[in-house]
């Protein structure tokens, strides 16, 4: 029986009220950090789990918290990133509408363990109706004397609040998110200063993805040393990962890092394998931003060893042969899948998300659209595949945030990978462009 | 988008003060603008759209400058800047969706409806959005309306839910 940290109450009827979810052991962690624990002693838990950022970049989340700025003697602010927008990725989304009470919970403990006051949710706009159970939950909690003044008599204090965001991919990332949450358009900053250092209203902030910070509870209850037992190597504990595309059981599973991907990807317990009894062209593996593999990539690394869904097993080979965990938005292509359809795809998403701000984004994701959209309609040339690798090249590394290289990533690894439909598309545009046109091996021949 | 109808009283109701009160009472003093985006989700649920008297109202019951206002709605891609029908039907196109099928979903939809994506039906009844990503990818193709999801929205389903819909306003007159 796989562990579930996150998800063993999902299915609970009545989980989201405070009452159920308090018959289930909720809050302990709360009552058990504010009376008998120091906020470093919290710190120090969650380091000692290895606990890492779950929205995408895998960053330590101990680590992240010891750098606020204690000495300023500024307000503390811990922001909870809930604009989860990207492709692939829709658990945060779950855990919250399922059990809200998890991320109150996670929000009380690991406010306690910065110092914060005064907290924030920050949700995408689109999920006015999770906003809405969140504040309800909230509610429960203030009602229960678990949120304002002096909570459960301990003399610490702290309000949380939810508030929505008005529809942009960039305001994921932490300081667009920032801006936002100020109530201005969502134009990521410098760093330096990094948020932990001059944030939200430039006072020393963490910014947590929602499922981090749900995490904390369970490891305040069974210490990190507890925590960093399961997982693999330095992927400790489980994830939550939304599986999406051509399988039989699509869905949102919490695993125990380190399991096969083979395994997730056609046991019964997870997705099931691919629907319609069709072949595994492609995966996705951490949401739109990380490089597409082919099938005999994600299910092994070049060396034949099983890939493992952890971040040192997906990234095994780099981005030659690997990818990344990243946000867990694991989405798989069947055979009848067209690469260049789907990369074209993409590259709209992000030339409509681009903030605007640094030139090699603006008009690079512009110009990827655009030449894939006339590859993808029979108009290409052979020279537009290396005018595609080399506008990713120069938006990479060359931006504010990235976005940039979420936007150049799933356009060089498609053609790293599948450069031979590319050159299909081009050489034979009237075969290319009838609907549901996909390439196909035997085709190889034939190209060269 | 300036086109605004005279006669529409652009002032939320005491109750809708109320609730506007309460999203800017969750910053702290001096730091009001930061309900701008609740605000402009509770004007446009009632306006249907974020019109410029519309904006200039939010903008006055924060204490800030008209164009502190602007410059938000112009920038997040929920805010609809033209007027819109009685229901907005945003489908997701997001590679996800579209693998399940968003696209022959919306082409249907057209057909129905009688119109382009980006327009109005000239009954004011139907606006067809195209829209990213709604982290929804599993369950997709998904159209959002307002606030619902609507999930596996085949093209046959699709078009159900604009039967249910129509006869609903019908039901309304």
């Amino acid at each position: 029986m796989a562990i579930k940290i996150l998800s063993e109450h999902f299915d609970t009827p009545g989980i989201e009220t405070l009452e159920v979810y308090r018959s289930k052991g909720g809050y302990r962690a709360v009552e058990k950090a504010l009376k008998t624990m120091s906020p470093d002693e919290v710190v120090e838990e969650v380091k000692k789990s290895g606990l890492r950022g779950r929205g995408g970049a895998g960053f330590p989340t101990g680590m992240k918290w010891s750098f606020i700025d204690k000495k300023s003697g500024n307000p503390r602010y811990l922001v909870c990133n809930a604009d989860e927008s990207e492709p692939g990725t829709f658990k945060d989304r779950h855990l919250m509408a399922k059990s809200p009470h998890s991320l109150v919970e996670g929000m009380i403990v690991s406010s306690y363990a910065l110092g914060a006051n005064l907290s924030y949710i920050y949700i995408r706009g689109e999920l006015l109706y999770v906003l809405r159970i969140l504040e309800k939950a909230i509610a429960e909690a203030y009602a229960a004397g678990l949120l304002g003044k002096n909570i459960m008599g301990t003399g610490y204090d702290l309000d949380l609040f939810v508030t929505p965001g008005g529809g942009a991919y960039i305001c994921g990332e932490e300081t667009a998110l920032i801006e936002s949450l100020e109530g201005k358009r969502g134009n990521p900053r410098n760093k330096p200063p990094f948020p932990a250092v001059k944030g939200l209203w430039q006072n020393p902030t963490v910014v947590n993805n929602v499922e981090t910070i749900a995490a904390v509870p369970w490891i305040v209850n069974n210490t990190g040393d507890e925590y960093a037992k399961i997982g693999i190597g330095r992927s400790t504990g489980t994830k939550l990962i939304s599986a999406c595309g051509h399988l039989n059981k699509p869905g949102v599973y919490e695993i125990e890092l380190g399991l096969p991907v083979e395994e997730f990807l056609y046991s019964d317990e997870y997705c099931g394998g691919i629907w319609k009894g069709r072949k595994l062209k492609a995966v996705v593996a951490g949401g739109s931003s990380v490089p597409i593999l082919p099938a005999e990539l994600i299910l092994k690394t070049v060396n034949g060893e099983n890939r493992l869904m952890s971040y040192e097993s997906l990234s095994d080979g780099g981005f030659a042969t690997g990818t990344m965990l990243g946000s867990g938005g694991f989405i798989a292509y069947d055979e009848t899948s067209c690469i260049v359809r789907n990369t074209w795809n993409f590259s709209r998403f992000y030339h409509h998300e681009s903030c605007g701000q640094c030139s090699p984004c603006r008009e690079g994701t512009g110009w990827m659209e655009k030449v894939l959209h006339r590859i993808e309609n029979g108009h290409g040339s052979m020279h537009d595949i290396d005018l595609l690798v080399d506008v990713a090249k120069k938006i990479e590394g060359n931006t504010i945030c990235p976005l940039g290289d979420a936007a150049a990533w799933p356009v060089a690894s498609a053609i790293r990978h599948f450069r031979h439909e590319f050159e299909w598309h081009i050489q034979h545009p009237a075969e290319a462009t009838k609907p549901g046109a996909v390439y196909k091996p035997e085709f190889a021949a034939v190209t060269a | 988008m300036n086109e605004t109808s005279q006669d529409i009283d652009f002032t939320f109701s005491p109750d809708e003060l109320v609730e506007a009160k309460r999203l800017i009472a969750k910053f702290p003093e001096g730091k009001q603008k930061s309900a701008v985006l609740g605000l402009l989700h509770m004007a446009q649920a009632k306006w249907g759209w974020a019109s410029v008297p519309a904006m200039d109202y939010v903008a006055s019951l924060l204490d800030i400058n008209p164009i502190e206002v602007y410059e938000v709605a112009t920038f997040y891609t929920m805010f609809h800047l033209d007027k819109t029908g009685k229901y907005v039907l945003e489908v997701c196109r997001t590679s996800p969706c579209c693998l399940l099928g968003a696209e022959e979903t919306v082409e249907r939809l057209e057909a129905k409806l009688g119109i382009k994506v980006g327009q109005t039906t000239p009954d004011g009844l139907f606006t067809l959005k195209e829209v990213e990503c709604l982290a929804a990818c599993g369950f997709g193709p998904v159209i959002q309306i307002h606030e619902a999801y609507h999930e596996h929205m085949t093209p046959d389903n699709a078009e159900q839910l604009v039967d249910t819909l129509t006869s609903k306003a019908l039901a309304q007159n």
